[in-house]
C-alpha cells in the first residue's frame, strides 16, 4: 500500500509538470470543444439568403404568422434592379431572387446550393398555397404541428461534450501508457523498481489509478466548461453512470497504449503510433460528428474501437436520459477489450531495448 | 564472517554470444571489489545476475547467503543498486526522487534528506533531476541506492562520462561508503579507478575473468620494469648506458628514461650524482597487466 501510494504520487507529479501532456490531455481537446461549441451554438440550420426584386406584395403583405415563419428560414434583402439580383445569385452570395409578376411568383435560383434553394422553394410554396387557400375563403381543414423528439433545449453541445471528452480520454490514456512504458524502459526505472521491495502489482495499480484520476480530471474540466451558461449543457438524471464507464474505457485505452509502447523504441515512435490509433478511432467513433448517417460498413467498423462504445454509453446516460443500467453492456465490452489487449501487450512486453 | 557474495561458474548466452562464460569469485564482507574490463566484457551482465535482475543460464549465486533469483523480497532491502542508466522518475526534484525511493523502502523523509547532505546535494534539493550535471546525477543515483542502509552496494560504472574533478569527488564518496563497513561491488572500465579504490579486482574480457587479486599484487606479478625519468642533460645517453648496463635508456629531448628491474640501485646512483632534477618513477599499471594477459592494448 505504501509503495503504491508513493509511486502514484511520483507519477502524478510527473504528469502535472509535463507541459506537453497537460496540453494534449486537457487544453487541446478543450479547444476543440470551445471551437465546435461556439460554431454550432444555435443548433439551427443556417438561413437561406433571398433577394426580393422590386415590390413583392405576396410576401411583404402576408399575414404576421406567415411572416414569422418565413423569417425563421429566410434572410431577406431588397433590391430594385433585376440584373444585379441575378448576378448575386449567380456568384453564390444569395440562394435565390424572387420577383412578382401579377399573380405569379418567379424564383430565380442557382443549382450550386441545392439545400438552400430547396429551403427557398419550400417556403415560397407554402406562401403560395396559403394565399390560394385564403383566396377560397375556406378555413384550413388540415394542419401540421412539427414536434422535436428531444427536449426542446437539446443543442449540439449535448452531443459534442461526450464525444470530445471521449477523444480526450482516449488520447490521454493511450499516450500516457505508451510514453510511460517507453521512458521507463529507456531509463531502466522498471528494472530499478524490481530491485526495491515494492511489489509489481503496486507499480501497475499505481499507473492505472493515476490514469483513471487523469480521466476524471478531464471529465470534471469538460463538464465545468460545458455547463457554463454560455454553452448551456444540460445533464440528464443518471449522468454519473458515465464515471464507471469512463474508468473502464481508461483501462481499455491504457492497454492500447501498452501495446503501442511494447513495440516502440523511442518516445517519438510511441507518440506517432498512439496518434495513428487515436485520431482515426476518434473520427470513426463519432467523437467529432455523428456517424449514424454514414455507410453501414463504417458503423460496423466503428464497433472495433473501444472509443465508439464509450461515446455511445456517455450519450445514453449523460444526455439521452437513459437509465443507469443501460451502460452495463458498454462497460462489459470495454473490460473485454482490456483483457484481450493487455494479454497481447504482456506477450510483447520487453524489459530492454535490445 | 561469511562472504557477502559467492559466485560459482555462472554463464549467460545471448544466441551465439557468450556474454558471461564461466565466472566464479567470492566477495568478503566489507570488501571493496572491482570488476574491470573494456566495454562488452560482460561486467554489467555479471553484476545483473548477482543482483537478481537476470537469470543465469548456468551456475549459482549466493548473495548474503540467499539466492537472488527468483526475486527475493527479503533480500532486496539488504542490497543497494545503482544501474548504469540514471533511473529516475521524470520531472521530480532531487529531494522528491530520494524521498520516493526512501518511501519504497519504508525509510522516513528525514533520513532521505540526510542522505542528500551526505552526497553534498542539499543546495540542489529543489532542482529537477533533468537539470543536474553528470556528477550530480551520479551522486544522487548513489544516494538513492544507499538511502535504506544496504549491506551490499552495487555500482555499475558510476564514474563513466564524468569530468576528472567530478570523478575524484565521487571516489571520496565511494571510499566513505566502504569505510562505513558496507561491501561495495563496482564495475569500471577505468584502470586507475580500480587501482585506487578496490581491495581486489577481477579483470574481465570476453565473458571470462582473466585474473583476480589486489591491484598491487597483480601489477607486481608482472615483474614489469620500473620507468625512471630525469630531466634531459643531467646525464648523457652514453653515460647512462655505461652506469646502468641492465637498463634500457631513451632520451626524447625532454626526459631521459631508464627502464629497469632494479630501481633501488638506479635511484641511489642518481642521488649520489645529484642528478634527480625532474625525477619521475612509474611502475607498471593494471593497463600493463591487461596488455600482458590479452596481448592487446587496453581500450575502454
Amino acid at each position: 500500500m505504501k509503495g503504491f501510494l508513493t509511486l502514484a504520487r511520483a507519477m502524478f507529479l510527473g504528469w502535472r509538470r509535463d507541459r506537453a501532456a497537460l496540453f494534449f490531455t486537457l487544453l487541446f481537446p478543450l479547444i476543440f470543444l470551445l471551437i465546435f461549441g461556439s460554431l454550432f451554438k444555435s443548433g439551427n440550420a443556417p438561413k437561406a439568403k433571398v433577394i426580393l426584386i422590386g415590390a413583392v406584395p405576396m410576401i411583404e403583405q402576408a399575414p404576421a404568422a406567415v411572416q414569422d415563419r418565413i423569417n425563421d428560414v429566410l434572410k431577406i434583402t431588397k433590391v430594385d434592379d433585376l440584373d444585379s439580383a441575378l448576378a448575386k445569385v449567380k456568384n453564390g452570395d444569395d440562394a435565390a431572387a424572387i420577383e412578382q409578376r401579377g399573380n405569379q411568383l418567379v424564383v430565380h435560383f442557382s443549382r450550386s446550393d441545392a439545400t438552400a434553394s430547396g429551403a427557398v422553394f419550400a417556403a415560397v410554396n407554402s406562401i403560395v398555397e396559403g394565399a390560394n387557400l385564403a383566396a377560397t375563403g375556406q378555413p384550413a381543414r388540415f394542419q401540421v404541428d412539427a414536434q422535436q423528439v428531444e427536449d426542446k433545449s437539446l443543442k449540439p453541445i449535448q452531443f459534442m461534450t461526450p464525444g470530445i471528452l471521449g477523444y480526450a480520454i482516449a488520447l490521454g490514456a493511450t499516450f500516457g501508457a505508451a510514453a510511460t512504458l517507453v521512458t521507463w524502459r529507456q531509463k531502466k526505472i522498471l528494472r530499478r523498481l524490481t530491485l526495491s521491495p515494492v511489489r509489481v502489482q503496486s507499480v501497475i495499480t499505481a499507473r492505472v489509478v493515476v490514469a483513471m484520476g487523469i480521466a476524471l480530471i478531464q471529465m470534471a474540466l469538460f463538464l465545468a466548461v460545458a455547463l457554463t451558461p454560455y454553452f448551456g449543457l444540460k445533464l440528464s438524471r443518471y449522468w454519473w453512470m458515465a464515471i464507471p464507464l469512463i474508468l473502464s474505457a481508461t483501462l481499455a485505452f491504457l492497454s492500447i497504449g501498452l501495446l503501442a509502447g511494447a513495440k516502440a523504441k523511442s518516445m517519438e515512435a510511441a507518440s506517432a503510433i498512439a496518434n495513428l490509433i487515436t485520431i482515426p478511432m476518434a473520427f470513426l467513433s463519432g467523437s467529432f460528428f455523428p456517424i449514424e448517417n454514414t455507410p453501414g460498413w463504417i458503423q460496423a467498423l466503428a464497433k472495433v474501437f473501444p472509443l465508439r462504445h464509450l461515446n455511445v454509453g456517455m450519450l445514453d446516460v449523460m444526455v439521452r436520459g437513459k437509465g443507469p443500467l443501460s451502460v452495463l453492456p458498454q462497460i462489459g465490452i470495454l473490460l473485454g477489450f482490456t483483457v484481450v489487449l493487455s494479454a497481447i501487450a504482456a506477450r510483447l512486453f520487453r524489459w530492454d531495448d535490445v | 564472517m561469511p562472504p557477502s557474495i559467492v559466485v560459482t561458474d555462472i554463464r549467460k548466452w545471448y544466441g551465439e554470444t557468450h556474454a558471461v562464460d564461466g565466472v566464479s569469485f567470492e566477495v568478503e564482507a566489507g570488501e571493496f571489489f572491482g570488476i574491470l574490463g573494456p566495454n562488452g566484457a560482460g561486467k554489467t551482465t555479471t553484476l545483473e545476475i548477482i543482483e537478481g535482475l537476470r537469470k543465469a543460464d548456468a551456475g549459482r549465486v549466493s548473495l548474503l547467503g540467499l539466492s537472488p533469483w527468483p526475486r527475493n523480497p527479503r533480500l532486496l532491502p539488504r542490497i543497494g543498486v545503482q544501474l548504469q542508466a540514471s533511473s529516475f522518475f521524470e520531472r521530480l526534484t532531487a529531494r522528491e526522487q530520494i524521498r520516493t525511493f526512501a518511501a519504497l523502502y519504508g525509510v522516513p523523509p528525514a533520513k532521505a534528506d540526510e542522505m542528500l547532505e551526505v552526497v553534498a546535494l542539499e543546495d540542489k534539493a529543489d532542482t529537477r533531476t533533468e537539470k543536474l550535471s553528470g556528477g550530480q546525477v551520479q551522486r544522487l543515483s548513489i544516494a538513492c541506492a544507499l538511502v535504506h542502509g544496504p549491506e551490499v552496494v552495487f555500482l555499475d560504472e558510476p564514474t563513466a562520462a564524468l569530468d576528472p574533478q567530478a570523478r575524484r569527488n565521487l571516489w571520496d564518496l565511494l571510499r566513505d561508503i566502504n569505510a562505513q563497513g558496507r561491501t561495495v561491488v563496482l564495475t569500471t572500465h577505468y584502470m586507475d579507478e580500480a587501482e585506487l579504490l578496490c581491495d581486489r579486482v577481477a579483470i574481465m574480457d570476453a565473458g571470462k575473468i582473466l585474473q583476480l587479486g589486489p591491484p598491487a599484487s597483480l601489477v607486481r606479478g608482472l615483474e614489469a620494469p620500473t620507468r625512471i625519468g630525469i630531466e634531459t642533460g643531467l646525464l648523457s645517453i652514453e653515460e647512462a648506458k655505461q652506469v646502468f648496463p641492465d637498463a634500457d635508456v631513451e632520451d626524447d629531448g625532454v626526459s631521459l628514461t631508464m627502464s629497469t628491474r632494479n630501481p633501488a640501485v638506479v635511484l641511489s646512483t642518481l642521488a649520489d650524482r645529484n642528478a634527480l632534477r625532474g625525477l619521475s618513477v612509474r611502475g607498471a599499471t593494471l593497463e600493463d597487466v591487461f596488455l600482458t594477459l590479452t596481448g592487446r592494448e587496453y581500450r575502454a
